[in-house]
């Protein structure tokens, strides 16, 4: 199999269905300070999910977040988050894990980027990688429910694996139709990619 | 992964939302797309399976259930194991969410994975995450995921999705084959 079509069989080709789900955009960033969704959020699909593939910081103990734009809203800020946030870790060491909430990184009614993946390190072997699903966001019914996994490498020196579950809702019942994925602070390198599920 | 469309159902004031064709030896995982099924009062979602041949939606189950939430006055907030969501070899309707509440913009989102229903030699896995608001103490972000087994080495060719109490006054559930 020649290199290309291994890529595309591995990796998805953008407009090219893989049954019913269907890659709309994959988006390559190096040393970029957000990767924005601006189109191809619609009515077509009701379920939205965007992979992400070793997003690996600028700058050390960074959170990689995201927020929406709604259609009557001028930039990604005016939608309040409620959301929760659990996660498992463990030590390459062994000598810690544990499983728990964190409420620094949860939202209530809350504006700001919501943390899909916290405190991450920037050594170069360290990155950040999971999937986010958003349901019919383009409803002007429902408010909008999202939840993602995402696993991580830890900024910690000891070496760390955290599992990370986020859930909750976009309060807001006008039309979704731009996202935008960033670090809290610094730039980052990885691809996101988002499907539409028919 | 190629997932196939195989059934759509959009549910408007029905009682329960039944897959009663599709589920096959196909594939070997079917998942289940909740997308904001909304109650007419609020109550717990549900699913059940019915063996080949069977007559009603009532297997044995044995699964886990765990939570976590938020409130939107940020006053609680927390993960721990929802023991109302369990069965131990119990033929109950299954948990998707427990207390789903019925306000004009709140519903449900999720999906339900079973895997290989058609498989006679062993037991049918299953695992399912939903996302929705639950309104106890002010309105709160809940996430539900719960796993388990359904304890039968029959094949599983129907899935049925109610509300514990009440109508599914609006929503849709999504079922896909993955080859």
């Amino acid at each position: 199999m020649p290199l290309g079509a291994f890529k595309a069989a591995l990796m998805g080709t953008a407009g090219v269905s893989t049954g019913d789900v269907v890659l709309l955009t994959s988006t390559t960033g190096s040393g970029v300070s957000e990767i924005d969704f601006s189109s191809k959020i619609t009515s077509t699909y009701a379920e939205y999910i965007f992979r992400f593939y070793n997003l690996g910081p600028a700058t050390d103990e960074v959170n990689f977040t995201f927020q929406v734009n709604a259609t009557d809203g001028a930039d990604y800020n005016d939608s309040a988050i409620t959301s929760t946030f659990f996660r498992a870790f463990n030590y390459e060491d062994a000598s810690n894990a544990a499983l728990g909430y964190e409420a620094a990184s949860d939202q209530a009614q809350g504006t700001a980027f919501q943390i899909l993946s916290a405190a991450l390190g920037n050594a170069a072997d360290k990155s950040t990688a999971g999937e986010l699903h958003l349901f019919n966001p383009s409803s002007t019914t429902y408010i909008k429910h999202f939840y993602s996994r995402m696993n991580e490498y830890h900024v910690s020196e000891a070496g760390v694996t955290r599992d990370q579950f986020v859930a909750g809702y976009i309060n807001d019942t006008t039309a979704i139709d731009d996202i935008r994925f960033k670090m809290s602070s610094g730039n980052f390198d990885g691809t996101i990619k988002m499907w539409g599920v028919k | 992964m190629a997932m196939t469309l195989i059934q759509s159902q959009t549910a408007s004031s029905a009682s329960s939302v039944s897959f009663t064709s599709g589920i096959d030896s196909t594939y070997k995982l079917y998942i289940f797309k909740i997308i904001n099924i909304h109650p007419a009062s609020a109550a717990d979602f549900t699913w059940q399976a019915n063996a080949a041949g069977g007559s009603g939606f009532n297997e044995t189950i044995t699964s886990t259930a765990f939570r976590t939430y938020h409130t939107e006055g940020g006053t609680s907030a927390g993960p721990g194991y929802n023991a109302s969501g369990d069965q131990a070899q119990g033929t109950a309707y299954q948990w998707l969410g427990g207390s789903v509440n019925q306000d004009n913009d709140e519903s449900a989102s999720g999906e339900l994975f079973l895997f290989n229903p058609s498989n006679t030699t062993y037991v049918k896995h299953f695992y399912s995450t939903l996302s929705y608001v639950l309104d106890s103490g002010g309105p709160l972000a809940y996430r539900l995921d719960a796993a388990g087994y359904i304890n039968t080495t029959s094949a599983i060719d129907e899935i049925d999705f109610k509300m514990s109490s009440g109508n599914i006054d609006d929503g849709t559930i999504k079922l896909y084959g993955v080859g």
